[in-house]
């Protein structure tokens, strides 16, 4: 497996997310800098990962969005190419409009950070066949802004088109129907506000980000 | 020209924050009488400069940068003032 992870001016995750993807897949990672206007040859995975790129100014993930890379990220969502946005990277896709939906201030207007329950609701999906049956799993979670939001229509469409991939157990932020991350309707897009990247051994408490990985990896050896 | 953006979150979206300064004000009407607000909404103001001097291209071009930059119109709407 090929894989990139974005950076971003104010990215804190891009190492965390670099060391998952190797140490789950055993992939080759690069990193590539938001002012580049290509990406590396032959991807299989491009991660946005969480931080917070451009201060958060304006909208968290909105400057970003607009970043030289993001035009080719968009390119090579469209070629099928897996993209996974975590936390500030879900909020990016959002804003480039890779993912329906939009992501607001928290209901209760704190900062979470904890670990969290969150359901599969979507055993279905590149990113979580390797989760077998198991019917919850822990990741950690940190932000401002996880409040994810879509209009009615909108929310209707993701449901209907199964693209709801994770549930919370206990809504920590007041995103609606507990929405903690969505796909796109081809099924190659994620986006969510839990790290993954940050539990996938259970020396960092949960390593049930793991099989989220283990599932990108099933897909190529299958293909 | 002038530019002038006023950007919110749209009617219908809950806007916890204005929520929040709504809830001190109430909650400060003992001391200072301010029982009767409701409604509040926190929003954004931005300024700029534009060189062109063609009003309707001003506004034009304003546009096109609320679109794709400074409101998200899925969840805020924005007004536009050019002078």
């Amino acid at each position: 497996m090929k894989a990139a992870v974005l950076v971003f001016p104010g990215s804190n995750c891009d190492r965390d997310c670099k060391v998952a993807v190797e140490v789950t897949t055993g992939a080759q990672v690069s990193m590539v800098w938001h002012q580049d206007t290509s990406l590396p040859a032959g991807l299989d995975l491009i991660v946005v990962p969480g931080g917070f790129s451009y201060g958060d100014y304006l909208r968290c993930g909105a400057m970003a969005s607009l970043s030289p890379v993001m035009a080719e990220v968009v390119k090579a969502a469209q070629r099928g190419v897996s993209v996974v946005g975590i936390c500030n990277g879900f909020q990016i896709l959002c804003e480039a409009g890779l993912l329906p939906g939009a992501l607001m201030r928290n209901a209760g207007l704190k900062y979470v950070c904890k670990p969290i329950e969150l359901t599969i609701e979507n055993r279905n999906t590149r990113f979580t066949s390797a989760y077998g049956d198991k019917s919850s799993v822990w990741m950690t979670q940190g932000n401002g802004d996880g409040n994810f939001f879509a209009d009615a229509e909108t929310l209707k469409a993701i449901e209907d088109n199964h693209q709801v991939v994770f549930r919370y157990v206990e809504n920590p932020n007041g995103s609606v129907n507990n929405i903690a991350g969505i796909m796109n309707t081809e099924g190659n897009v994620l986006g969510m506000m839990p790290h993954p990247d940050r539990a996938f051994e259970p020396a960092l408490g949960s390593a049930d980000g793991a099989p989220l990985f283990h599932s990108l990896m099933r897909v190529l050896q299958a293909a | 020209m002038k530019a002038t953006v006023h950007i919110f979150l749209k009617a219908g979206v809950l806007d916890v924050q204005g929520k929040a300064v709504e809830g001190a004000l109430n909650g400060l009407a003992g001391t200072a009488g301010w029982s009767d607000v409701a409604n509040v909404r926190v929003g954004k103001v931005l300024e700029f400069d534009l060189k062109s001097t063609d009003k309707a291209a001003a506004e034009a071009e304003v546009k096109s940068m609320c679109e794709k930059l400074l409101a998200n119109t899925v969840i805020e709407s924005y007004r536009i003032e050019v002078a």
